[in-house]
């Protein structure tokens, strides 16, 4: 599940600044359950612009805009449609909106921002995050992440920010330092925070370039 | 004498904090030079301190280097990936720098430019093991260098956290430090002697320099800010009465800084004095402290 938030108004009318006719793409999957690209958001949509004066060529909802041979096929019956536009005002996520450009040949914008999930994958009722580092440090630290728990990211002990157990940055997030010492000393494990951890090789936090520049995951690749 | 002889001599060493302005203007690093050549053992230079943006700690460490000041080059890790770190290393050394601070360094969201990405590519500990190697003539990954530096490294620790488990991580993590090559410590502003005697006396083992935070109180806005605001400074309410009885808040700040430093002398190896914006003031503390 990826997370998106509508962009601002102002933001979404510059980018259609000079054009009169919008086609608009919403997604069934998580810019529905984000509330920014569902069949409601669409219709919401489609009421403002033809308030601001703009044309509505078409709007549809398809599932999954990130799947460009679905995307393809779904907006064949709307051809004339999205002809007739000027552009496509896509509401959806950061891969949605790449995915619909390189299947549509039309200006697409953008009418959400992706945010980060910081470590978590997708929304659920839990603390724990992983940053997909590639070199897992649990082991080190009771099983709590240091690159998540701790504000600054520190994998050698905390930095000496904290007041009351607390982060300096957010008197209401807790030292992630003094839950990983507070778990290792139930656990009789305190000498772990002795091991030098040696500098990380940050390189392996960056997505493999062979899985940014192919499109591996995407549908119509398996066909 | 530089920094490391006088530290072995066993004399009480001072240190001073210089931060360097915003801006391009360095008449007042040279007053501050002048006024404390002679008077302290090594002046400190602050690197972007509180993230906010400054002329930068190389550049000032060499002025006062041209000034006859043995400065202490302060590195963070918030600003710089592990070869920038690196070259500026090698940078301060052909500029005849020879004692480095190495810290973490605050978060970019406490200072002026809250949307800067910050780095963090190394911790202070990781920095003190790179400075190490550079010293043995090698690079971080094993690359031999032609010609190597021979850094005198430090780092900081704060006396006064607050929890046991604050605390314990302190001392786990100086220890963590010295393995990885400090030589000498600074500490977070100490304002109550017996409290930081129970934790010199917990780091007695370690059988390693540290000088102790000064910070002159200005005002008692300043000390109840801190005690609020800045983790691990606990300035006891008895200072804070003082301040607000006082006629002349500034004489009395320096009094009370230099009754501090009598209290510590022979408790620790030197004091560090950051006078955050009172540098030409930092004579008459070590006046009325008798140094």
């Amino acid at each position: 599940m990826i997370l998106s938030e509508q962009k601002p108004w102002e933001e979404i009318l510059d980018y259609l600044a000079g054009e009169n006719n919008v086609f608009i793409l919403g997604c069934n999957g998580c810019a529905q359950s984000s509330g920014t690209g569902g069949p409601l958001e669409v219709e919401e949509m489609k009421r403002k612009l033809e308030e601001a004066g703009k044309k509505i060529t078409g709007a549809m909802v398809i599932d999954f805009l990130c799947q460009k041979a679905l995307v393809k096929s779904r907006l064949r019956a709307r051809t004339q449609q999205v002809e007739d536009a000027d552009s496509i005002l896509v509401m959806t996520c950061g891969i949605g909106v790449q995915a619909v450009s390189a299947a549509i040949n039309k200006a697409c914008h953008p009418a959400c921002n992706t945010i980060s999930l910081g470590g978590s994958r997708g929304e659920w009722q839990g603390e724990e995050r992983c940053l997909e580092c590639g070199d897992c440090l649990l082991d080190y630290t009771g099983g709590i992440c240091p690159l998540t728990a701790c504000t600054k990211g520190l994998i050698n002990g905390p930095c000496g920010g904290t007041s009351r157990g607390k982060c300096e940055l957010d008197p209401e997030k807790d030292c992630g330092w003094e839950l990983i010492y507070e778990r290792l000393k139930q656990r009789n494990q305190l000498d772990k925070l002795r091991k030098f951890i040696a500098p990380k090789d940050y390189s392996k936090m960056m997505a493999n370039p062979k899985m940014l520049s192919t499109s591996r995951y995407a549908l119509e690749q398996s066909d | 004498m530089s920094l490391k002889p006088l530290l072995e001599t066993g004399k009480f060493v001072v240190t001073a904090e210089v931060g360097p302005l915003k801006g391009t203007d360095t008449t007042e690093i040279n007053e501050v030079a002048e006024l404390l050549r002679g008077k302290v053992d090594a002046t400190n230079v602050t690197d972007q301190q509180s993230s906010v943006m400054r002329l930068g700690s190389l550049a000032v460490c060499h002025l006062l280097k041209e000034r006859g000041l043995d400065p202490v080059f302060q590195v963070t890790c918030r600003d710089r990936n592990r070869l920038a770190l690196q070259s500026d290393l090698l940078s301060a050394c052909v500029l005849g720098i020879e004692n480095v601070l190495a810290i973490t360094g605050d978060l970019p969201s406490l200072g002026d430019h809250p949307q800067a990405k910050p780095v963090y590519d190394l911790d202070s500990v990781q920095l003190l093991w790179v400075i190490s190697r550079l010293n043995e003539g090698y690079d971080m990954v094993g690359n031999e260098l032609k010609g190597k530096p021979n850094f005198f490294a430090g780092a900081v620790v704060n006396p006064g956290a607050d929890t046991e488990a604050a605390f314990e991580l302190q001392l786990i993590k100086m220890e963590k430090k010295i393995a990885a090559g400090a030589r000498f410590f600074q500490t977070q502003a100490v304002y109550d002697v017996d409290t930081f005697a129970k934790f010199m006396k917990r780091v007695e083992g370690f059988k390693i320099p540290i000088l102790a935070g000064i910070i002159p109180l200005k005002s008692v806005g300043m000390a109840r800010f801190m005690n609020k605001n800045v983790a691990g400074v606990f300035v006891p309410e008895e200072l804070i009465n003082k301040m607000a009885a006082a006629e002349d808040k500034a004489r009395t700040g320096i009094e009370i800084a230099a009754d501090i430093i009598k209290g510590l002398r022979g408790m620790c190896h030197g004091v560090h004095i950051m006078a955050i914006g009172w540098e030409k003031k930092v004579p008459e503390v070590l006046a009325a402290a008798g140094l």
